[in-house]
């Protein structure tokens, strides 16, 4: 039976402006094999935070799992409190995730928009660990809230795009896809819809994404984090964020 | 301690329930607990046809509270009767089947199946759904036309019918009054308060639809005042709701005047609250000083009818 536990607190570190790295520990790690599945995590004690917020899994090494998030409201705010030793109530690992068992010997590209990075770091690496080559374009705003480069630096070709152009390439993660090197056999993308959209737009290879929706259970229960499905004809007509995805292949869902 | 409660065509181990739509068909929360736990089981709400519900954002979080406003997405009754009903049918608990609709014909229509499936053990009429245009709430605010509806679908079913009131009302008393009397067999309150939240970067609101339903404890008074209020003038069971989190809650609940409590939000923040409840519930009450559920059900207002009439002899 499935049970929302505690995780001990081991950081909760500022990485980048409005953004933080949180590492966990606690008994349910060793289930968080699968790169783009997410955590529910439960704000504060009491009941002021009725709903838990979804954060995705950056890295998991050993019995430590990394989480990033950003600032953008009250709950994520709240979390900025939490210190080292305190306890967090989370739900998960939840959803299905990237597939990638199966890519072998591939090259792959990965593009990720803000807080849609996080999840792709966990992937690259087991990208990589499986003999795949992997380019990985990564946009923010501005040169304040890059993270992660390092990081993904040591796992493949790098490109950093901003909106303002602070750091890296100006303009859009599209506008540097004709530098990356030819051919590409698949892609993997998260991070804000109408980033997504370019995206799929431009490519025509196979391609996985990592849709965000506003969530109430998290485990499929409520139809709040629903989206319509692409095919006039499906069946159900819609998929579940929380249930079916985040992860859907490109051409699943309507956009 | 018994917690047992009997209700007309329901006998519950416990009086603990989830509320629709908080709780799907069931499915997921088996995969936390043994749903032989519960009292019984409230599924989500079911029309004639499939729909789609609203446009996302579908929630939004407010201080010790939500708005939703999902706007009754399920597959159609024809298909919860085939796909998620038979899935019920290994638990020994009695099910609930929360019925919606736009016209009395509809809920006519889906009533009519749900009572012919078994394992159905009650309806429970949806006339309070704030978040489609067509989708009961008119029915919810005239005592007139629920009672036509409540008869209807009386007559058409042989099931008990209970009728999900709406708060969104003026005169709560008197809709609750206009279904018994139209023979509903116990009602259930409340559905969610109307609300609004805006978004402060774009300056319009912030759910797709606009509006959305308020529920959690942020609603709880207004569920606590209803209840009392309403009680007191039917003679007709209620299954109470409302922002319900603890075992204290479902006692101030039953005190109100419900003799049986549905868990709603409560769930996404712990999808173990309805099990953790029913087992702390017979200790609170002990501390409380009460030996039995049914001393508990309207005590806020017996009690001081007995005193009152201890200090007029
Ligand atoms: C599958 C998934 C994975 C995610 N992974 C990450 C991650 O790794 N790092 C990260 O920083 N953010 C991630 N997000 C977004 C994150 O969930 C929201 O930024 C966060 O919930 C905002 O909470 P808040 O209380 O600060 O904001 P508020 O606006 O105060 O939140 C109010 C409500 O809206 C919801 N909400 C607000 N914005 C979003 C959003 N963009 N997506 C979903 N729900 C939202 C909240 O969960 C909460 O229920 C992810 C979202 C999803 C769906
Ligand atoms: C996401 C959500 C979906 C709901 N769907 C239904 C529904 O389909 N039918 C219904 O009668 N009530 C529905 N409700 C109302 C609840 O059953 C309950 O009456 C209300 O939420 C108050 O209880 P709570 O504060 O414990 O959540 C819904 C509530 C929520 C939060
Ligand atoms: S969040 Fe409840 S169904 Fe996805």
């Amino acid at each position: 039976m499935l049970k929302p536990q505690n995780m001990q607190v081991l950081q909760n570190q500022k990485i980048a402006q409005d953004t933080f790295e949180l590492k966990l520990t606690g008994p349910q790690v060793q289930d968080m094999t699968e790169p783009g599945q997410f955590l529910h995590v439960m704000i504060g004690e009491g009941w002021e935070h009725v709903l838990r917020r979804p954060l995705s899994i950056t890295d998991v090494e050993h019995h430590v799992v990394t989480v990033i998030y950003k600032i953008v409201g009250k709950g994520t705010r709240a979390l900025t409190e939490k210190k080292q030793g305190d306890s967090i109530d989370v739900l998960g690992p939840r959803g299905n995730g990237f597939p990638y068992q199966t890519n072998e010997d591939q090259h792959i590209l990965l593009v990720g928009g803000g807080v849609g990075v996080p999840p792709l770091f966990y992937l690259a690496k087991k990208l990589v660990a499986q003999g795949n080559k992997v380019t990985t374009v990564l946009g923010f705003q501005t040169s304040s809230a890059v993270f992660y480069e390092k990081e993904f630096q040591g796992l493949g070709d790098l490109f950093i795009t901003t909106d303002d152009g602070s750091y890296g390439h100006k303009g859009l993660v599209t506008d540097v896809f004709e530098r990356i090197e030819k051919p590409v056999d698949l892609y993997y993308t998260c991070g804000p819809k109408p980033m997504i959209k370019a995206v799929t737009n431009h490519l025509t290879i196979p391609g996985f994404m990592s849709l965000e929706e506003r969530m109430g259970c998290g485990i499929g229960a409520c139809f709040a984090c629903v989206c319509e499905a692409a095919d006039t004809k499906d069946e159900k007509g819609y998929r579940k964020v929380c249930q079916d995805g985040p992860v859907f292949p490109v051409e699943e869902v309507m956009l | 301690m018994d917690l047992s409660v009997k209700l007309p065509g329901l006998t519950l181990k416990n009086p603990i329930m989830p509320a629709s739509g908080c709780f799907g068909f069931g499915r997921e929360f088996s995969e936390f607990y043994d749903l032989d736990k519960l009292g019984a089981i409230v599924i989500k709400a079911a029309t004639k046809e499939r729909r789609y519900g609203n446009q996302t954002p579908r929630v939004a979080e407010t201080s010790s509270g939500m708005l939703n406003a999902i706007g009754l997405q399920n597959p159609g009754v024809d298909k919860i009767i085939s796909q998620e009903l038979p899935f019920l049918e290994r638990f020994d608990t009695p099910v609930i089947a929360n019925v919606a609709g736009s016209t009395v014909e509809e809920y006519i229509e889906v009533a009519s199946k749900l009572s012919e499936t078994p394992g159905v053990h009650a309806l429970e009429l949806n006339i309070s759904c704030p978040n489609v245009k067509e989708g009961g709430i008119q029915f919810g605010t005239d005592p007139e036309l629920a009672a036509t509806l409540t008869r209807s679908v009386k007559r058409a079913s042989n099931l008990p019918v209970y009728v999900k009131l709406s708060p969104n009302t003026s005169d709560i008393k008197r809709m609750a009054l206009s279904v018994e009397e139209a023979g509903a067999d116990g009602l259930s309150m409340i559905n969610t308060l109307v609300g609004m939240q805006l978004n402060l970067q774009k300056g319009d609101p912030l759910l797709s639809n606009k509006t959305g339903g308020l529920s959690g404890p942020a609603i709880k008074p207004v569920a606590i005042r209803m209840i009392y209020e309403v009680s007191q003038v039917v003679n007709i069971p209620i299954i109470g709701m409302g922002g319900v989190t603890c075992a204290e809650d479902v006692l101030e609940f039953l005190l109100a005047g419900a003799s049986a409590v549905a868990v709603g939000t409560a769930n996404f923040r712990n999808p173990l609250i309805c099990p953790e409840i029913i087992e702390e519930l017979p200790q609170t009450l002990s501390n409380y000083g009460y030996n039995s559920l049914e001393e508990c059900v309207g005590r806020s207002w017996k009690h001081v009818e007995e005193q009152s009439s201890v200090s007029r002899t």
